[in-house]
């Protein structure tokens, strides 16, 4: 699946790559043991970290979620992504959790959650100190379960772990006799791993191109750095379009979105959720990110996507998805509730009553029949593409 | 199938001979000889002329005659003439394996020879090697009278012209002693095709072509080596395609063809009786009076010698509907071909995969009589046939026997059994506390996947829904209520009604198809159309091997048609009798359907035991499949 990784498309844009300078050389983090701002276990195991991770790279931070956190991290409150850590050295590998090495990869908003347990994933290959290849699956495999059930919500994290787990472990490594140069070639594998995981995002970009034509009228749903990435790339090839960003309630995503698009002079409107309806016959597609490609071609993301998609449908207009191609996971929902559920607070501004109950899911399944194409790193597919690629790599 | 192997175990090794051994090489070919027909066959000596020793029961297996036959020619032109007529009349060495000529070649090409081995004066070798010959001479007589190969008269025009070149050759040259030895085959013949009965076309075609291809092949082998070669294998391939159109019914034969309805009747056992009046659309299906035959079959199962015991006691109770489910007639049928290959013993003069797959085929065409293949079996059957053709030649036959057994052991174990267990643990993920499941007719997966759910503490309901004539529904109910799971049972009449309660539906089927079609019990369309309707998740269980790489649109071109009385009368109720008597009117045509085919749109999951995929992905895991499917 990996190999096939359109990636000939950023080698060709290679003069392109500078202007992707929001992140400076990731590779070279110093590794810190000291983070205790995220504990091994998950602080408050009823909300899902996954999206307060991404409330705290969109910079939209709710009251409820600050109240939350600093109870939850006993007043150390750590919304500052750009921090670095000086290192403490690496002598204290002992109690190297992978949980920590993940949280500080994670720590950088532009880097997916996914490529973050990637790369700690790769870490612990490369500061494991196994002497058999055997010892060091399991140590993998302990690890990547480690980072599994830190956040069970997180589909992208599973999916992540799990795709590492085929692509690195599934190889000719074994062959080599000698363990070092084994453990090297999977080092080498999990790097590439990395490396085409983090590329993903730009090849969406260069495939979703040839979609966005002048004078055409996108509607965007919430904050997917992939789409912005979309947008930002045709903005900067000089296409001609204006963009329709919903509000995105409960943590205003669309809002920041609207901001960062407004920076690169791109006509912005802003809507209200409730006004998709509305505005769709203005609407000449509709571009939205994922949480998870599940099986059937569906796709999970953030709550609002499903009704999006189901307008679109009635109007005839062209619901795309991107997505990185390691947010495929198996998984099969058959409705919406048929769903890890990933809870978050809600903040409505006025004090609920007690009686009244709060819906308080982050996201829904958007079934395949509602989508038209997704835009992922192995190309353009259709929906039903995803489950051929999903089972000739678990297979 | 065999007839594709027979000039490749031959030819393969003697192209090595040609080309790298002197002429005295035969001999020790023929004794590494890898098709040798195993245990029972006579030393090479025993068969070399000056042997006289050979008893009449041991017959000189064709292969041997054929080193004889070329070790003899150096030593001077023993059947010369004789030889070099008949290679005039073919005029093409390679001819005979031409699929086109294949059909009487077989004769002519062992006329000359059989002579040729009474002259040498060994009369007990004679009386055995003959039949052999006069049987594919009155065969091929038969076929050219009967069975005109459908690629054209040319061919048949060609094949009579040698044929009479070959016989007025024969006539010259034959003595009185041979032409009597001749009759005696020719009679002897014509009795063995009678006691073979229905199994005869086959097995005759086989050793027809077996027997005269080699003789051939030894001669022309001596001219040009490698063209040969080539050409083998090429027409072997392509005799295999018309070899299985004569083997067996067609699966799917168009029953509306009288011709080919009159002579599938000749060659079955089980003797039918076709319904009366069809209705149009499904003419091309099967359609008998069910339960008239059995008592009559019952009591021939102890004269029957061409199926064995364990398969006619199968194929009747297919017959009378004991066994009914895909994959319990799948396991019953191999089960029944795994006792019949234990008591298998190859023929003296033939070679097990060869002999073993037109047994199977002659099983199979006996148990397509008693009620049509179900997919799975088809694919089983399948299945048996491709390791019998790939089992490694220098096996003894004890031990290819036991490969077959233990080979299909693992697939019952492995493709049915195992497929079931994770069916269900991956079926019982979508089962949550609360659910209201409802099921159609009798599925042995989702009654697994039931019963494990249940052992599991989870707690839901069941409807079972149901529908005449099988009503197979009530068994799964009583086996689901025994358990203590809570049970609404129903007919289909009511499943719009019941549908608005349901939370899941799971369903069997009896196969997936490649466009995602779902084929099942006749009424399991109607289940899913109005769960759909009413947005209620469709799943279907299925086991990965019973996933087909047809396609299917409807329910009319492969089809099964139920005995029509059933619909016609409500057994128990003497009163509903408003149809009596009116079987025979011409104005009235009942349908029995027994499968139907879900359009993939009505399906949310297939669940297989590579997992819970959807419908669209139906071609991955064909692919996929096969591609498991060669190595294993």
């Amino acid at each position: 699946m990996w190999y096939r990784s359109a990636s000939f498309i950023l080698d060709k844009q290679q003069q392109q790559q500078q202007q992707n300078d929001t992140v400076t050389n990731p590779e070279s983090r110093p590794l810190s043991p000291a983070s205790t701002a995220m504990a091994a276990e998950n602080p408050n195991a009823n909300i899902s970290m996954y999206y307060q991770t991404r409330a705290a790279h969109h910079g939209v931070v709710t009251n409820d979620w600050l109240a939350q956190a600093q109870a939850a991290v006993g007043g150390n409150t750590d919304d500052s992504v750009s921090d670095n850590y000086v290192s403490g050295g690496e002598e204290e590998n002992k109690r190297y959790s992978v949980v920590d090495e993940f949280n500080n990869w994670r720590k950088q908003p532009e880097l997916a959650e996914a490529v973050a347990a990637i790369r700690a994933l790769a870490s612990v290959i490369r500061s494991s100190q196994a002497t058999t290849m055997m010892e060091l699956e399991i140590e993998l495999k302990k690890a990547s379960d480690a980072l599994k059930s830190w956040d069970t919500t997180s589909i992208s994290l599973t999916a992540g772990c799990d795709l590492f787990m085929r692509y690195v472990t599934r190889t000719s490594a074994l062959e080599y006799e000698d363990f070092n140069s084994a453990k090297s070639r999977l080092l080498e594998r999990a790097e590439k791993f990395g490396e085409i995981s983090y590329k993903a995002r730009r090849i969406i970009a260069m495939l979703s191109q040839d979609f966005i034509f002048d004078g055409c009228t996108i509607l965007v749903h919430g904050f997917s750095r992939v789409v912005l990435e979309v947008l930002r790339t045709a903005a900067q090839n000089k296409k001609l379009f204006r963009v329709f960003c919903t509000e995105g309630r409960p943590d205003r995503t669309g809002l920041r979105l609207s901001n960062e698009l407004a920076k690169l002079d791109v006509p912005v409107k802003l809507l209200i959720d409730s006004a998709v309806a509305y505005s769709m016959d203005e609407v000449d597609m509709v571009f939205v990110g994922a949480d998870g490609v599940v099986e059937s071609g569906g796709i999970i993301n953030m709550m609002g996507t499903y009704q999006i998609a189901l307008v679109a449908k009635s109007m005839n207009k062209p619901v795309y998805v991107a997505a990185e191609s390691y947010k495929f996971a198996r998984l099969y929902p058959l409705d919406q509730k048929d769903m890890v559920p990933a809870l978050r607070p809600i903040d409505f501004g006025v004090p609920i009553p007690s009686k009244v109950e709060v819906e308080t899911s982050a996201r829904d399944y958007t079934p395949p029949q509602y989508l038209t194409l997704l835009f992922t790193d192995l190309g353009v597919l259709t929906p039903s593409v995803v489950s051929d690629e999903l089972i000739q790599l678990y297979l | 199938m065999d007839s594709r192997r027979v000039p490749r175990t031959v030819s393969d090794p003697k192209v090595r001979q040609v080309g790298f051994f002197a002429p005295a090489a035969p001999l020790d070919r023929s004794e590494s000889g890898p098709p040798a027909p195993t245990s029972s066959s006579p030393p090479v000596s025993d068969v070399s002329p000056t042997g006289n020793s050979l008893s009449p029961v041991m017959i000189p297996p064709p292969r041997h005659l054929s080193t004889d036959l070329s070790r003899h020619f150096p030593l001077g032109p023993p059947v010369s003439p004789l030889r070099v007529a008949r290679a005039a009349d073919t005029s093409i060495p390679v001819g005979s394996y031409n699929p086109s000529e294949f059909s009487t070649p077989p004769a002519t090409a062992e006329d000359p020879l059989s002579p040729r081995w009474g002259r040498r004066g060994s009369s007990g070798k004679f009386a055995t090697s003959l039949p052999a010959g006069g049987f594919d001479m009155a065969l091929a007589k038969q076929k050219n009278a009967v069975n005109l190969p459908p690629d054209g008269g040319s061919n048949v025009e060609v094949q009579k012209e040698q044929k009479a070149v070959s016989g007025k050759a024969l006539k010259e040259k034959t003595t009185k002693a041979e032409r009597r030895a001749l009759q005696e085959a020719q009679r002897a013949a014509k009795a063995a095709a009678k006691g073979e009965g229905s199994k005869t076309p086959a097995a005759a075609v086989n050793t027809a072509n077996s027997n005269a291809g080699k003789p051939v092949k030894a001669v022309s082998q001596k001219k040009d080596s490698s063209s040969i070669a080539a050409s083998e294998k090429k027409g072997g391939d392509r005799q295999l395609d018309k070899d299985r159109k004569k083997d067996v019914p067609h699966p799917r034969m168009q029953f509306d063809d009288a011709n080919r309805v009159e002579k599938a009747k000749k060659r079955s056992v089980v003797k039918q009786t076709e319904a009366k009046n069809r209705v149009e659309l499904f003419r091309h299906l099967p359609q008998y009076e069910h339960g008239t035959q059995l008592p009559e079959l019952e009591s021939k199962f102890f004269q029957l010698d061409t199926v064995h015991p364990a398969v006619y006691k199968v194929g009747l109770r297919y017959l009378a509907g004991d066994i009914s489910g895909g994959n319990a007639r799948c396991i019953a049928m191999l089960q029944a071909f795994q006792e019949s290959i234990k008591d298998y013993s190859t023929p003296p003069e033939k070679s097990l995969i060869r002999d073993l797959t037109t047994k199977i085929n002659g099983y199979v065409s006996f148990l397509i009589e008693c009620r049509p293949l179900s997919i799975s079996m088809g694919i089983a059957i399948r299945f048996l046939k491709t390791r019998i053709a790939q089992l490694p030649l220098n096996l003894s036959e004890s031990e290819a026997k036991v490969h077959l057994i233990s080979d299909i052991d693992r697939f019952i174990s492995e493709k049915i059994i195992l497929a079931d267990k994770v069916i269900v643990k991956h079926a019982v993920t979508k089962i949550r506390d609360g659910d209201v499941l409802l099921t159609y007719a009798s599925s042995s997966a989702v009654e697994m996947l039931l019963l494990h759910a249940h052992e599991l503490g989870k707690q839901f309901r069941v409807v079972i829904v149901d529908s005449r004539p099988k009503l197979e529904g009530q068994k799964l109910l009583r086996r689901l209520v025994g358990k203590g799971i809570n049970c609404t049972y129903t007919h289909i009449n009511a499943v719009s009604y019941i549908m608005h309660e349901v939370s899941r539906v799971f369903l069997g089927a009896s196969s997936v198809l490649s466009n995602g079609t779902v084929y099942s019990r006749v009424g399991t369309a109607c289940v899913a159309m109005v769960a759909h309707q009413f947005h209620v998740p469709v799943l279907i269980c299925c086991e990965a091997y019973k996933f087909h790489e047809r396609v299917q649109l409807d329910s009319i071109c492969s089809n099964e048609l139920g005995d029509p009385d059933a619909i016609s009368k409500v057994s128990g109720r003497k009163e509903i009798n408003t149809l009596d008597g009116w079987a025979n009117s011409e104005n009235l045509q009942l349908l029995n359907l027994t499968y139907d085919a879900t359009p993939s749109d009505y399906v949310s999951m297939i669940i297989t035991d590579y997992g819970m995929i959807p419908p669209t992905s139906v071609p991955v895991i064909v692919r996929e499949y096969r591609r498991e499917h060669l190595w294993i």
